[in-house]
């Protein structure tokens, strides 16, 4: 399904209907973040991919138009990149250990341990991922709060650039967040 | 060897590989910012497999199950999703100055424009 709605992205000429596929791709894989049981990552993913992007998208295009030229339709040097490239990720992941196992490395390291059994007395939350994101990594939430404050700072200046109408997409940039 | 266990991160590449060749194939630059979203979102999908555990659930502690899934991917990629948008958004934004100054979103276009000054 996530490669159907991909698929029509990169096969669409028409932007607007791009951008409606984008927001049904961010919308699947959000499902699919719950199903792997990231519940928090998926309403995020809803929220923000589905619902922010869609909308700075949309703005965008009211600006720029939304008929994609015509060009010939598949390429064949980007192709070949594409395939050896990916031949080449597909080999590389049989070193990863299996999906699922509950033996693989990843889940014995002793900060997940500690996490896991130390988090529910030494923040007082049940839910995991929200102690670590406050508590644990605050400074990494503070980082991510610095890039936010960059790239609007940075979406400000060029947008107050611009010459003509008042009522652009920088507007919908800064109420997106 | 066991195909199963890797088919979910053979998915991920294959996602991983529309969105770079939207990235590099197609000359429209609000496209290529789509692009780098589905690049994006396959390496989100890369890491929460990762943190998946068959039979657990969701790290919300609760006296009912005793395995969760590893909370640590959850929280990096929460962060990096914010951070994704945040970057398409400055993105947006540029494709926006460039059909400003160059009336065209059109790569080619706007590679003859640069010869032709």
């Amino acid at each position: 399904m996530l490669a159907v709605a991909a698929l029509l992205v990169v096969r669409l000429k028409n932007l607007f209907t791009v951008a409606m596929v984008t927001g049904i791709y961010s919308l699947l894989s959000a499902a699919f973040f719950t199903l792997l049981d990231a519940v928090d990552v998926a309403f995020t993913e809803a929220a923000v991919g589905a619902g922010v992007s869609t909308v700075l998208m949309l703005g965008t295009l009211s600006l720029v138009g939304h008929q994609q030229k015509e060009h010939k339709t598949v390429q064949l040097v980007p192709l070949v990149i594409v395939t050896i490239t990916g031949l080449l990720l597909m080999y590389g992941i049989l070193d990863i250990p299996p999906f699922g196992e509950s033996d693989n490395p990843i889940h014995h390291h002793e900060t997940t341990v500690h996490y896991l059994e130390e988090s529910g007395h030494e923040t007082g939350m049940p839910n995991v991922v929200t102690s670590i994101l406050a508590s644990y990594r605050g400074y990494d939430t503070m980082g991510e709060t610095t890039v936010i404050f960059t790239a609007m700072v940075g979406v400000l200046l060029l947008m107050s650039g611009r010459k003509g109408k008042g009522s652009d997409c920088g507007e919908g940039d800064r109420n997106g967040r | 060897m066991n195909a199963v266990g890797f088919l979910n991160y053979w998915f991920v590449v294959v996602l991983m590989m529309i969105g770079f060749y939207i990235l590099i194939a197609q000359g429209n630059l609000v496209k290529k910012i789509i692009g780098l979203n589905i690049f994006q979102t396959s390496v989100f999908i890369l890491y929460i497999s990762m943190g998946k555990i068959e039979g657990a659930t969701a790290p919300i502690l609760n006296s009912n199950w005793s395995v969760y899934s590893n909370p640590l991917p959850h929280v990096l990629i929460l962060t990096a999703i914010v951070v994704g948008v945040a970057t398409s958004a400055l993105g947006l934004s540029l494709v926006v100055r460039i059909h400003e100054a160059y009336g065209s979103v059109e790569e080619d276009q706007i590679n003859e424009m640069d010869r032709s000054v």
